[in-house]
């Protein structure tokens, strides 16, 4: 009983019912292109991406902007655009054009802080790229604002989502088919890549950008484990990923552990879970 | 008129050459069987046909109500990853993806229509199941079905029958043989001379000598081919 008041108790600050919201979102929204991501062998494209933010928000601390997001966000997508709309005749492929951009970025995005950091009031940049790196206890000191900001973004990319489900099937599937067929696949690709790098973005505040990629594709993978359709894998990794995360969120608030990690720990938590399950789902088919 | 009108098309890759001055037309209910080695470049043509590969020259004209991206296609091989979570019914359907446009949602006409493809493949029993499960001649199957809900008019078939057993083969042949009788125009590249001879109407080789006409033209040419074998090379 005590451990339902002590929750209740915490559920009446509004940080945390705030916190709960925008997990349960961010989490929604990167489970819905997991699945894509994991079929395009793009599965590091979290960590590339997130990378790339991270060299964005160096630049941004860099020149003092304060609200950072201005930066990131632009500088984002338009490397998840170079990145996925090139599609399959693209120059380097998948994960070595992943790998480029994510090191490039990191790499970069260091040298700036460091270099830099000498003239500043180098107060506690280290914390700061600490918590960039595996996310913070920002999230439960999210302002009205972001928690907005995050609503809207979600709602935008799940009605994106619905809208484009069966043109993101096809052009996952085969993109050649669909693009003799008739459908634009390059518009589609572009749409992907746009989607993936305000999700990408939004959710580097909920476990940080080292841990974003266990965030698009564990509940992808897991769900792929049990089940044969796109449409049943779509909706369990999206329910799997929403429920990981706010149990996670729950722990780490009672616990005190680290917000990403937590989750992250769940997350694997039930994949393990999902893989014997679905072990022995073809164990009695047999 | 003629469905599809291929003048001097040269297809080739990145301002290069393959073919030099494809011309063939195909009509309305014609059994196109193309032929040649391998890298003579058949499924280059075909992908230019498509417009998946820009033509470096020359001119490709649809008539008789065909339009571009009412072509059904069936690839020469599909780069599916082998984890692909997808059901027969869904990959179906999404032969429907293309003529929608930027209409969300399939239709109920459409999933009937993709429902009796999938009867007339004789593959109902396997719609419920995942793709990557099914054998290749199966997997070949829900492609066809998948290109037949693409078209009513016109399916482009690059080599639908390799890898597959004779038995299953044979099948293949008869089930397309049976869509040209319904009056789908079929376009094929095939290794298989003899498939080619026996069902097709048209026939055009690629090669150093192109050729393009009757069956019985065909013999004719071959026999002068290896005649003059050794100057071709
Ligand atoms: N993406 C590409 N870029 C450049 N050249 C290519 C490309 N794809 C194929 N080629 C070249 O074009 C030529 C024709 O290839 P194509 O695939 O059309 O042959 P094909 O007749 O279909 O052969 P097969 O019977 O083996 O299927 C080959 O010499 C090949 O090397
Ligand atoms: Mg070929």
């Amino acid at each position: 009983m005590s451990i339902f008041s002590t929750i209740a108790q915490y559920f009446s600050y509004p940080y945390v019912v705030n916190a709960m919201v925008v997990g349960v979102l961010i989490s929604l929204c990167s489970s819905l292109l997991g699945v894509t991501l994991v079929l395009k062998r793009f599965s590091f494209i979290g960590d590339g991406l997130s990378h790339v933010a991270f060299g964005a928000m160096a630049v941004a601390a860099v020149t003092g902007l304060t609200d950072n997001m201005y930066i990131v966000l632009p500088v984002t997508v338009i490397c998840a655009v170079l990145l996925l709309s090139g599609g399959q005749d693209s120059v380097i492929k998948g994960d070595a054009a992943v790998a480029m951009i994510s090191v490039g970025a990191l790499a970069i995005g260091y040298l700036i802080m460091n270099v830099f950091s000498r003239n500043l009031r180098s107060s506690n940049l280290s914390a700061d790229v600490c918590s960039t790196l595996f996310g913070s206890t920002s999230i439960l000191t999210l302002s009205n604002t972001e928690v907005w900001l995050c609503v809207i973004l979600s709602v935008v990319v799940v009605a994106a989502f619905i809208f484009f489900y069966n043109k993101i099937f096809s052009v996952t599937f085969d993109e050649s088919f669909a693009k003799a067929t008739g459908t634009k696949t390059g518009l589609y690709n572009l749409l992907i890549a746009i989607i993936i790098a305000v999700i990408i973005v939004l959710a580097m505040n909920l476990v940080g950008s080292l841990l974003i990629s266990a965030l698009v594709i564990f509940p992808a993978l897991s769900s792929m484990r049990v089940f044969k359709s796109f449409k049943s894998v779509t909706i369990c990794s999206a329910a799997l990923s929403v429920g990981c995360s706010a149990l996670g969120l729950l722990i780490s608030i009672l616990l005190g552990t680290p917000v990403g990690s937590t989750i992250v720990a769940v997350d694997i938590v039930v994949f393990a879970l999902f893989s014997l399950l679905g072990l022995i789902l073809r164990g009695v088919k047999k | 008129m003629s469905q599809l009108v291929c003048k001097s098309l040269c297809p080739g890759y990145d301002g290069k050459e393959i073919l030099h001055s494809v011309d063939f037309s195909v009509d309305a209910g014609d059994y196109l069987c193309i032929v040649g080695e391998n890298g003579s470049g058949k499924s280059t043509l075909m992908k230019t046909i498509l417009g998946l590969q820009p033509a470096i020259s020359g001119e490709i004209l649809y008539g008789d109500g065909l339009q571009r991206n009412k072509i059904g296609y069936l690839p020469q091989q599909t780069v599916v990853q082998k984890d692909f979570p997808a059901t027969v019914k869904e990959i179906v359907v999404s032969g429907f993806c293309g003529q929608n446009g930027f209409k969300p949602f399939y239709s109920i006409k459409q999933r009937i229509t993709a429902q009796n493809n999938i009867e007339k493949m004789g593959i109902s029993h396997l719609t419920k199941r995942c793709y990557r499960e099914l054998s290749g001649g199966q997997q070949q199957r829900v492609l066809l079905a998948r290109a037949l809900c693409a078209t009513e008019k016109m399916l482009l078939l690059d080599e639908p029958t390799a890898g597959l057993d004779p038995i299953v083969t044979a099948e293949m042949y008869s089930i397309i043989k049976s869509l040209n009788d319904s009056g789908i125009t079929v376009i094929m590249i095939t290794h298989d001379i003899s498939a080619a001879l026996k069902y097709a109407n048209k026939i055009l080789h690629i090669g150093q000598k192109l050729f393009f006409g009757s069956p019985k033209d065909y013999r004719e040419f071959q026999s002068g081919l290896s005649l003059n074998g050794g100057c071709e090379k």
